[in-house]
């Protein structure tokens, strides 16, 4: 049994951690694309078209990764979660039958209007179409962290005769306080995203001396948004998120922080591993009261440490949760310095000429990706040993007829197509970036 | 009755998603014989392109529905059904690859792999839903728990040891690749016009015979597996209405088709699904999952639902939400109507 639910935990956390490379980039992605067909519509300059027209395919094949990628994760909830589903169906079903009716035939449809149709529509008509795909594409967001926050901090319910977790109020489940943060933080970490990855491509091709109008649209728009957003990352977002879990989750708190004594005036750990059977930090490097402050806003307040909590609720991988959620404030701190120097450089107009920066953010592309999965990780990591938060273990909400064998078939199955996949995917990425924001090209894809 | 409403809404998409997506599946089946030059292909694919990714979101709303109107449903058949849908979730995302990728490079390899590809991988879905809707009406061998776990086959019977594959679920597996095959052969004589139009027009007309054996087959031996079938019949006559939809689609679908009136043959193939859906369905209601082994253990719209507030509440916001999605489709099917261009 123990193997199995390994298996179905490593089966969910493989297919969404590469399903959700692409959402991150097509949600960011959707809203530069209405920014720049807002500025083509307002100054009539064909460039911004044509920038559109460059992300609008990169856009396509991320979004139909997407929708390939995504489909399973639906069906795991049966396949893999079967008796989780069976108990609290009816109430996270809610959020996901919503997803599916009001966010994704929206986006579909204007997808493919947006898509197919800029030779036969009006350009008012066809810049509706990209502000109906953000639309979509945000809503999606919406419903899936309203499904998250509801296992991270169960609300809205009550407990069946039978053990079925009942709706209470349906407001309740789409008010429930946890989203709130936990929502802008992800979508603000898809601008992140959408910018770096923008802005990068830019700077690749000011260094490469092609496009190089197409290309400082590009470096504008992603280091303007991406300041904004990197610094909204962490305040008010990441803050608002820190306290939620410091309130709800402090043990979790304690595990990320990898705090094992409960401490007045708390240091927060920059670097060290946390050693679960010496319930310490080794090779630590800390800076006193820091984590005391952030959580509480005063610097002697008392934090309560791991050694505090009964070791059953403990989240089951300290060690990983740990890393995960410093990695992910590590890039995200070095993304800020990066994001305000270069905003610096484009201020004093120099930015364009200033190769070692232009290398710099170029470099940049893969650190969003890995700071978002890393504080995916660190959110469901976190959660753990709880499916549900306080409500139903994970151990309990595994399918308990999946075989460990037929899951790991499943896996490495998965494991093979994504592969294919992602070879695919870089190839085809390539093709455009190489292609580049041509002006001779036509209606897009 | 909030559960009967919530079975007849959930057959609704369901209908939905094999109406719609049936088409581009069928596109799919039929293209690797029907469309012979690079271009006829880009035809086909260029008929599909706008539609097919809102059609398979049919899919994911279905299932979302069926997810929260039948929490202990979905459970039970999709961990125990496991296989064949990650077989389907394998083959969706194949298919839905090899449209996107297809046109991206001009290469005398490239472009007829994923043709391959999206032939092989339609035609094996449609089989898969076929055997699917054959094993909820063959019934699964469900535990005093609520679930079962099937091999994909063991010995091809459908008894008491039954997989996922046997003789019957793949005599519905064939039933429905033809009537897919038919479905996507009406579609594309609707979106194209020359060559293309007459083969498929030929193809499909071909292939009308075949359907027309296969659904006197299922439905003789359906009767005989699933008694539940008869109770239904003998108790709700009002019910033969869906099989006589059956029998006027195929009707509709010979004499149309010979006399070219070519949207009419295609309502009468989207007809034809309706009516073989609603029929399955009607016919094992109340049950949504029969056992093979225990009918106490069987899974029925009661045992089955979720609790009524989250029904009643789920209707509010349901009933507006797939309007919207309705006037959706409208407009992105009227924007990309008639022919598709070569």
């Amino acid at each position: 049994m123990d193997s199995a639910l390994a298996v179905h935990r490593l089966h969910f956390a493989f297919t969404i951690t590469f399903h959700y490379l692409f959402p991150q980039l097509t949600m960011g992605l959707a809203l530069l694309i209405v920014i720049l067909k807002t500025a083509a519509l307002r100054t009539g300059d064909e460039h911004y078209n044509q920038a559109a027209r460059f992300w609008v395919k990169i856009f396509a094949i991320n979004f139909a990764m997407g929708v390939v990628t995504g489909i399973p994760m639906e069906f795991q909830f049966g396949t893999n979660w079967s008796r989780f589903s069976k108990a609290a169906g009816g109430v996270i079903g809610q959020t996901l039958a919503m997803e599916g009716v009001y966010s994704f035939f929206l986006e579909s449809t204007f997808l493919g209007l947006f898509v197919f149709g800029e030779k036969r529509l009006s350009p008012f008509m066809h810049w509706l179409s990209s502000v109906l795909v953000c639309a979509g594409s945000w809503l999606s967001g919406f419903f899936i962290i309203a499904t998250d926050a509801w296992m991270q901090h169960p609300t809205a319910y009550k407990i069946g005769p039978n053990g079925q977790v009942l709706l209470e109020s349906f407001w309740g489940l789409l008010l429930n306080p946890w989203i709130l943060w936990q929502y802008l933080h992800n979508m603000i970490g898809a601008v992140v995203t959408g910018s770096i990855v923008m802005a990068s491509i830019g700077a690749y091709y000011l260094l490469a001396g092609r496009f190089v109008e197409h290309a400082r649209i590009f470096v504008r728009i992603g280091v303007v948004a991406g300041t904004v957003a990197t610094l909204a990352m962490i305040f008010p977002t990441g803050d608002g998120q820190g306290r939620m879990i410091a309130e709800h989750q402090p043990v979790t708190l304690a595990a990320m922080e990898g705090l094992f004594d409960t401490t007045e005036g708390a240091p927060i750990a920059l670097i060290g591993q946390p050693d679960t059977d010496k319930m310490a930090l080794d090779n630590p490097i800390v800076v006193p009261n820091v984590l005391s402050f952030l959580t509480y806003q005063r610097w002697e307040a008392k934090v309560k440490g791991l050694k505090d909590f009964p070791r059953d609720q403990w989240p089951d991988n300290i060690p990983l949760l740990y890393y995960s959620y410093h990695i992910m404030v590590g890039i995200g701190t070095m993304l800020i310095a990066l994001m305000l120097a270069c905003a610096w450089w484009m201020w004093r107009k120099r930015l364009y000429r200033n190769r070692p920066l232009l290398w710099a953010l170029m470099l940049a592309l893969p650190f969003p990706y890995i700071a978002t999965t890393a504080g995916w990780m660190t959110a469901e990591l976190g959660r753990q040993p709880w499916l549900v938060y306080g409500v139903m273990r994970t151990a309990d909400g595994v399918s308990s007829r999946v075989s460990a064998a037929n899951g790991l078939f499943t896996l490495i199955g998965f494991m093979g197509l994504y592969m294919i996949l992602g070879i695919l995917f870089l190839f085809l990425v390539h093709r455009e970036i190489d292609h580049g924001p041509a002006p001779s090209a036509g209606a897009a894809v | 009755m909030i559960t009967t409403v919530w079975f007849c809404l959930v057959a609704i998409m369901i209908v939905g998603y094999v109406v719609l997506d049936g088409f581009d599946l069928g596109a799919g089946i039929i293209h690797l014989f029907v469309a012979r030059t690079d271009q006829e292909r880009r035809q086909v694919l260029r008929s599909i392109g706008p539609v097919w990714d809102g059609n398979e979101v049919w899919l994911l709303a279905a299932g979302g529905t069926l997810y929260f109107a039948f929490p202990a449903l979905y459970a039970a058949a999709f961990s125990g059904f496991y296989l064949a849908l990650m077989l389907v979730l394998w083959l969706l995302i194949l298919r839905g690859i090899s449209i996107e990728l297809r046109s991206h490079i001009e290469s005398p390899l490239w472009r007829p792999f994923w043709d391959l590809v999206f032939g092989g991988s339609s035609a094996l879905l449609a089989l898969l839903y076929g055997a699917a809707l054959g094993n909820v009406v063959r019934g699964v061998p469900l535990d005093a728990d609520g679930f079962f776990f099937l091999p994909l086959w063991t010995n091809l019977q459908p008894g008491r040891e039954a997989g996922i594959v046997d003789w019957y679920t793949l005599l519905v597996g064939g039933t429905s690749f033809v009537a897919l095959a038919i479905h996507g052969c009406s579609w594309i004589v609707l979106k194209t016009g020359g060559d293309l139009q007459e083969r498929a027009r030929a193809f499909g007309q071909k292939c009308w015979w075949a359907l027309v054996a296969f659904t006197a087959a299922i439905t003789f031996f359906s009767f005989r597996l699933q008694p539940n079938l008869n109770t239904q019949f003998e108790v709700r006559p009002w019910g033969y209405v869906f099989p006589l939809l059956v029998v006027l689609a195929l009707a509709g679908m010979y004499v149309w088709s010979e006399r070219r009136r070519d949207l009419a043959t295609f309502l009468a193939s989207c007809l034809y699904l309706v009516g073989m859906l609603t029929s399955a369905t009607f016919g094992v209601y109340p049950y949504v999952l029969p056992s093979n082994v225990d009918p106490e253990a069987a899974l029925t719209i009661s045992n089955a639902a979720a609790a009524p507030y989250g029904l009643y509440v789920g209707l509010a916001w349901w009933i507006p939400g797939m309007l919207l999605a309705g006037i959706y489709s409208v407009f992105v099917y009227r924007h990309f109507a008639g022919k598709v261009s070569d």
